[in-house]
């Protein structure tokens, strides 16, 4: 288990880093093009190359990565902050309007489907990041207020909650003090994989050119505009491509690695 | 005939059962008796085959000639069932509720025996009936969630006497039940060993069952028999001190000084509480009325489902009542929220559960400090802890520790000691001492008699089990369908039961006999 964590908190933390060192610096400007360095091949000057433009590709990738991780980080911010207090509220409140009212909204929002609506935000309000970011980030409330809804429910049974009660605590109290921590380690696994679908989510928006537009790089419109030439070329397609699936690989292993170490139980058996 | 011969199980190399001798004879009742893992339901589970993964076993069990621990687990499916039947204590998850009973017993006929399933409705029909579930009253479409815990507990006897194997084994097949239930379980087996000659092999941690129904008794400590033979002559000579100490544990009455209760701490009037059901409604409480004097010792007994529980709760303030009153000190206790902080914190409770009653979350300091939430945590909170730790006999280094680092016993202390840190007058213990080992629980009711004498505590003692309540009560309430039937002095009340429900109750409970003593 804890390879796991370490594996999943190593390719998170590179992706992480890497975003946060392109606003200082990146190995060369990609600004500056030269198309007479197009399509390079890995080399010392340029270790993945170069793209159709003679940008260098790490640079892209380093600059790809704040803006998926930015948008994830983000829109299951928002998914998070709304949804969790929505949930804890009808578990607290479970059976009555309030629970209905919460459930039922969640429903209304899950029966359109995500993508589309993505699709139409920025339709109507113009693609950009931020667009990209409210779109995923609507869609994560009510996948976050269902999980801690549910897990909180069998929460509310148990003595110790009972012996809250006796102790004069009231439901917003008992569901922060109680609920929310026992609850938490659900909902970091479920973070995690919102967090993963969201950067799939950029990357797919960016790919039909509904995210962040140019000249902000992203690993989605890299991917993109690396189609073409994906034969001529591979390592202009493979490197973006990658970037995905090892981020989001990581932050899945670094989910399950933080919910075993988040609980006390699981942290005695080891 | 089954046989253990030197059974040993070690899992991951720590062993658990060490040189277990058994006989297994039919016709015969085989008591095994010991405390929470003393290897009792691991010797059950290595004659299955059913061992945990990483378990090793030597030694042998043999049936026919053949050691069931040499067989392949294609074999050991076969024997299975229609050897050996097993019965477990929760009746609640022994059984699918998806399936009707019907089709569930049927299923272990058409499976080993290759009936037809109308032929294996049929059958399993008899076999219901055997287990006191008649068919007017039990059809085989009912589902389990339309029985009781009784019921559901017979429905899995039928299972496992299905197939009429040649040992039954029961692993505390009525710890989860009422004490009337109990009795009416025990009999059943009784009499199925008797007419179809099984050999039957009881789990059990209750010496006064085991007396009523055992033919031999092996007792088991840390994973070996350290006494066994006839039941009369291990009752009565108890040879190994382990023995000795359980015996004096399960026959433990803490030292009582009887309060004069005078002054009224709760009064309870006609309380009223009611559900609506799909069915109509259900009344729970059904015009309660009750006193608890200050420093009294108040025992409240019945079976699951009289409301007893649901009377804790209002007198906790944690349910509404749709009538009547309740009063502490004079004041009115209302439900969540309305209720003064003050007139809270008079009260606290302890539960059955000793694994469900604490956060798993929090270490032992904060745990024990919530109820300053009523109070306002003073400054010296952290030696008010360690206080109350050292009162229940912990030590006050044990506030940093989580709590699933202590044992069942440990934790209920933990429990007293959170109830106490605030000093109220009353505490409710709901079923508290009834998932306890004997021994444990000797200490524990030893420590509340202790705390009531120095503190002047009122305590509502709650539990289905009188032998319980009798040792601990000033005075007995007996609860049937959300009333009070009867209530009086425990020598009164269980020497001389008035109402029918009481002397149910009293002729219920598992005695040992008294010239074994």
């Amino acid at each position: 288990m804890r390879i796991g964590l370490i594996l999943g908190g190593a390719l998170a933390g590179l992706a992480l880093a890497s975003a946060a060192l392109s606003a200082f610096w990146t190995p060369h400007d990609v600004s500056q093009l030269a198309i007479a360095q197009k399509l390079l091949p890995p080399s010392a000057a340029h270790w993945f190359g170069t793209d159709h433009l003679g940008r260098d590709i790490l640079s892209m990738a380093m600059l790809g990565a704040r803006t998926s991780l930015a948008v994830a980080l983000v829109a299951v911010g928002i998914g998070m902050g709304l949804g969790v207090p929505l949930g804890l509220l009808a578990a607290a409140r479970r059976g009555t309007w309030a629970d209905e009212a919460v459930m039922r909204g969640n429903d209304l929002v899950f029966a359109f489907p995500s993508l589309v609506i993505a699709i139409l935000i920025t339709a109507v309000f113009g693609p950009s990041a931020v667009n990209a970011i409210v779109a995923i980030g609507i869609f994560n409330i009510p996948v976050f207020a269902r999980v801690t809804r549910g897990a909180a429910l069998p929460i509310w049974t148990l003595d110790y909650i009972r012996a809250a009660r006796v102790a004069g605590k009231g439901a917003a109290l008992i569901s922060l003090q109680h609920v929310l921590p026992n609850v938490a380690s659900l909902l970091i696994v479920q973070a995690t994989i919102q967090f993963s679908l969201g950067i799939l989510a950029e990357a797919g928006l960016s790919y039909v050119g509904l995210g962040a537009q140019p000249p902000v790089p992203s690993w989605g419109r890299m991917l993109a505009e690396a189609q073409t030439m994906a034969v001529l070329a591979p390592h202009v397609a493979v490197i973006p491509g990658l970037c995905i699936v090892l981020t989001v690989l990581g932050l899945n292993l670094l989910g399950d690695g933080l919910r075993d170490a988040s609980d006390p139980r699981l942290r005695v058996l080891r | 005939m089954i046989r253990l011969e030197d059974l040993s199980v070690a899992i991951n190399g720590r062993p658990i059962l060490r040189d277990v001798s058994l006989d297994l004879a039919p016709g015969n009742v085989t008591g095994l008796v010991g405390e929470s893992g003393s290897g009792k339901s691991m010797t059950a589970l290595a004659i299955m085959g059913l061992l945990p993964q990483g378990a090793r076993a030597s030694g042998r069990a043999m049936l026919d000639g053949q050691n069931l621990l040499e067989q392949p687990e294609a074999a050991l499916c076969r024997i299975r069932g229609r050897r050996i039947g097993m019965i477990f204590q929760e009746p609640m998850t022994a059984l699918n509720p998806l399936m009707t009973i019907g089709d569930q017993v049927a299923e272990v006929l058409r499976l080993h025996q290759g009936l037809d399933r109308r032929s294996a409705l049929a059958r399993a029909r008899e076999r219901l009936d055997r287990v006191g579930l008649p068919g007017s009253r039990f059809p085989l479409t009912l589902y389990p969630h339309e029985l009781s815990g009784g019921q559901r507990q017979r429905v899995a006897i039928a299972l496992a006497i299905a197939l009429r194997p040649d040992l039954l084994v029961a692993d505390e097949p009525t710890t989860a039940l009422d004490v009337t239930t109990q009795a009416r379980i025990l009999d059943l087996l009784k009499g199925l060993v008797r007419d179809e000659g099984m050999a039957l092999l009881l789990i059990t941690h209750d010496l006064a069952v085991m007396a009523g129904m055992a033919d031999r008794v092996a007792v088991m400590q840390s994973g070996r028999i350290v006494e066994s033979g006839t039941t009369e002559s291990v009752f009565r000579q108890r040879r190994h001190p382990y023995t000795q100490q359980l015996f004096a544990a399960s026959r433990h009455v803490p030292a009582r000084a009887p309060r004069p209760a005078t002054v009224p701490l709760v009064q309870v009037t006609q309380a009223v509480r009611a559900y609506r059901t799909a069915d109509g409604g259900l009344r729970a409480l059904d015009g309660v009325s009750l006193t608890i004097g200050r420093g009294e010792s108040v025992g409240l007994v019945g079976e699951s489902g009289c409301g007893k529980s649901t009377l804790a709760r209002v007198i906790l303030g944690l349910d509404p009542l749709q009538g009547g009153g309740i009063r502490l000190d004079g004041r009115e206790v209302t439900a969540q929220g309305h209720m003064p902080r003050d007139l809270r914190a008079r009260m606290q409770v302890v539960f059955q559960d000793p694994f469900g009653s604490f956060d798993p979350r929090w270490r032992v300091d904060r745990l024990l400090a919530e109820p300053f939430h009523l109070t306002g945590r003073p400054g010296d909170w952290r030696d008010r802890v360690a206080a109350a730790l050292t009162e229940v006999g912990l030590q006050p280094a044990d506030a940093r520790k989580f709590i699933h680092e202590f044992s069942g016993g440990q934790r209920q202390r933990l429990a007293i000691a959170r109830a106490l840190i605030i000093r109220p007058a009353l505490i409710v213990l709901d079923e508290a001492v009834s998932a306890l080992d004997v021994r444990v629980r000797a200490q524990v009711l030893d420590l509340l008699a202790r705390l009531r004498a120095d503190h002047g505590l009122s305590y509502l003692f709650i539990s289905h089990d009188l032998s319980v309540v009798r040792g601990i009560s000033d005075r007995i309430v007996v609860m049937q369908a959300g009333r009070i039937v009867e209530e009086g002095p425990p020598e009164a009340l269980v020497g001389t039961p008035r109402h029918e429900h009481t002397k149910a109750l009293v002729a219920a409970m598992p005695r040992i006999p008294e010239e074994w003593t």
